[in-house]
């Protein structure tokens, strides 16, 4: 079951990064084209090709970028004209950083808030905070991130602008990203509060809690006790798919806060169509995203005994 | 001071919109017939605030040519004027009545995310269906297909592809269409699943009807309410990307008025304490939150839970 779910997850690693290298096939022209631009003539086309390896057939490409990519080397940025290993290093350092600072907030607040929503549900607490949850998961980031510049950057608490670099010192660096992380947490602990609450009472309406019920155990203790540890499966999930859906939401907040990371790189690689650039954000992007997926579904398997042993 | 008077605000809008919601059941109630009142006398103030809020924007792309002060693109003066009588709420970076803008916004941005989802729709529940009835090997490979599709984040693949097409609207509405038919389709095929065994379905076979009867006759008609409620949240998701896209820049582009990009061009204010910029951002949040209101309503009412 466990290697089932772990080829398969490499397959489509792998399908990923043929479709996101395939999809540059489509391009109008080639890269040596894009490279040129108003300059193209053919003799010097032709001269990039050889150089970028053009001539070869498509597959024989593909093996050689993925190589590349395996070691860390992902070609050269066709507007900076840099390595883009060298780009990416630094800001995928800042990106994990601010994903990592939302999470520590977001993981507990929303755990707690979706236990206390199940266990006092369809009081007023429940309502209220479904309606409120709701309502965090409609906005748009960059509204909830602009509503935190007014309230929190104009009156000078906290920076509008979270300009951290390499050397920044780790204490600075948490404050400076406080308004982003704090966007991010708002509009992914109501997702994840929502799942964890969905979760619980699923849980809940299984018959051997209606019996510890009749034996009357209180609620507090059947929520702990005897809830909680069926439930550690659907809430892991429920933590990895928003740290995957977390992935997403930063591209926005690192351009409202202007934040040197992968996103702010992604969307100024879209731009200037910047096509290996884009690529390699798009990559990076995808199988954190297929890996946080991944590892939701291993470890709720590897929770679930009947998971392991079924055939 | 300001997070008093902010609090004050809030609270005075809570109170009104709960006040409005109610009015606006009453009014509903009112107006439609016996067994629709029936219904409708069920939906929470929160399900009957979506609907007036959805209401509202319906008449204002309709009604924009009318509503609207100024034309869409019309330069009228100086950049970033405040907020006057000639002015409602000032103009933007190029001296634009933002006002108007606002009102243009609600039919291009609502407009297109509501072209693109009907497009999703279409494409990804007729395929859904298809793969669902037909099963073997054309529903494993269009199943696989749309698993490997889906398993790049959504703003990420369009990203990609616009990188790629370039950034007009004509590509917007293609690449995320054809992201979202993904979703859609899962949704579809997993509802189909349910009903293609069904006796009546096997009965239709037998009978040798076709595959465009069985799909437009006998599944959708069956499948419609789910389907129903997915549109709403999918039009919540779709509205949200292409906003996002736009405040990228990477979306409508100018000078179609549209809220994403309203809200980039004139960010800057935002540090002098100005929220002129809030307000189309503001637009987006509350459209997105009153359609998850209602579809949260259905969903219960689908679900047949009762409190």
């Amino acid at each position: 079951m466990l290697v089932k779910r772990l080829a398969l997850g490499v397959l489509t690693l792998i399908l990923l990064s043929l479709l996101i290298f395939l999809s540059v096939e489509a391009l109008p022209g080639d890269l040596a084209e894009a490279i040129l631009g108003q300059q193209a003539t053919p003799e010097n086309t032709a001269a990039i090709r050889r150089e970028l390896g053009l001539d070869l057939p498509p597959w024989t490409r593909y093996l050689h970028w993925l190589g590349g990519v395996l070691q860390g080397d992902f070609g050269n940025s066709l507007a900076l004209r840099k390595p883009i290993a060298e780009l990416i290093a630094p800001r995928l350092a800042n990106t994990l950083f601010l994903t990592l600072y939302t999470a520590c907030i977001a993981v507990p607040i929303a755990l707690i808030l979706g236990m206390a929503a199940s266990l006092f549900r369809n009081s007023y607490f429940d309502r209220i905070s479904n309606i409120t949850a709701l309502s965090a998961i409609s906005m748009p980031e960059f509204f909830v991130g602009y509503v935190m510049i007014y309230f929190f950057a104009i009156s000078g608490y906290f920076p509008s602008m979270a300009s951290i670099n390499a050397g920044t010192p780790f204490l600075e660096k948490l404050y400076l990203c406080f308004l982003p992380a704090l966007t991010l947490t708002l509009v992914v602990t109501a997702h994840m509060m929502r799942m964890t609450r969905a979760a619980i009472i699923n849980v809940l309406a299984l018959p051997y809690i209606e019996m510890a019920r009749l034996k009357g155990v209180k609620s507090q203790r059947i929520i702990t006790a005897h809830a909680l540890p069926n439930a550690i499966a659907p809430i892991v999930n429920v933590v990895a798919l928003n740290l995957a859906y977390l992935i997403t939401g930063v591209v926005i907040v690192e351009i409202v806060f202007v934040f040197p990371g992968l996103g702010q790189l992604m969307v100024d690689g879209v731009k200037f169509r910047d096509v290996p650039v884009v690529q390699a954000t798009a990559l990076i992007f995808a199988s954190a995203y297929v890996g946080l997926n991944l590892l939701a579904d291993i470890i709720s398997t590897i929770s679930n005994p009947r998971l392991m042993r079924q055939r | 001071m300001l997070y008093l008077q902010t609090f004050l605000g809030f609270c005075i809008t809570i109170i009104a919109s709960i006040i409005a919601a109610w009015l606006f059941r009453v009014l509903l109630v009112r107006l439609v017939g016996h067994s629709t009142a029936k219904f409708i006398r069920t939906a929470p103030l929160t399900a009957s605030f979506g609907m007036l809020v959805i209401c509202m924007y319906i008449l204002c792309a309709i009604f924009a040519p009318l509503i609207a002060p100024y034309g869409e693109a019309e330069i009228l003066g100086g950049g970033f004027e405040p907020w006057s009588s000639t002015h409602l709420l000032g103009t933007d970076n190029l001296g634009r009545d933002v006002f108007t803008r606002l009102i243009y916004g609600a039919r291009n941005t609502v407009g297109i995310a509501f072209l693109i989802t009907a497009l999703a729709f279409f494409v990804g529940t007729l395929l859904g269906l298809y793969a669902a009835l037909k099963g073997g090997i054309i529903d494993q490979i269009t199943s696989r297909l749309v698993d490997v599709l889906m398993a790049i984040p959504s703003l990420i693949f369009s990203l990609l592809m616009l990188t790629i097409f370039g950034t007009s609207v004509l590509s917007l509405v293609i690449v995320i269409a054809a992201i979202d038919s993904t979703r859609v389709f899962r949704i579809a095929r997993a509802v189909a699943l349910t009903i293609v065994h069904l006796d009546y379905i096997e009965a239709a076979k037998l009978r040798g009807e076709r595959t465009r009867y069985l799909i437009t006759r006998e599944i959708l008609p069956n499948a419609l309410a789910p389907l129903a409620a997915e549109f709403g949240l999918r039009f919540c998701f779709v509205f949200l990307m292409i906003s996002a896209l736009s405040f990228l820049g990477l979306g409508l582009q100018p000078p179609t008025a549209d809220w994403g990009s309203m809200v980039r061009d004139n960010a800057d204010l935002i540090s002098f304490g100005d929220i002129t910029p809030l307000i189309p951002a503001g637009a987006i949040a509350l459209l997105t939150i009153a359609v998850n209101f209602v579809v949260d309503w259905f969903l219960h009412k689908a679900s047949g839970l009762k409190d």
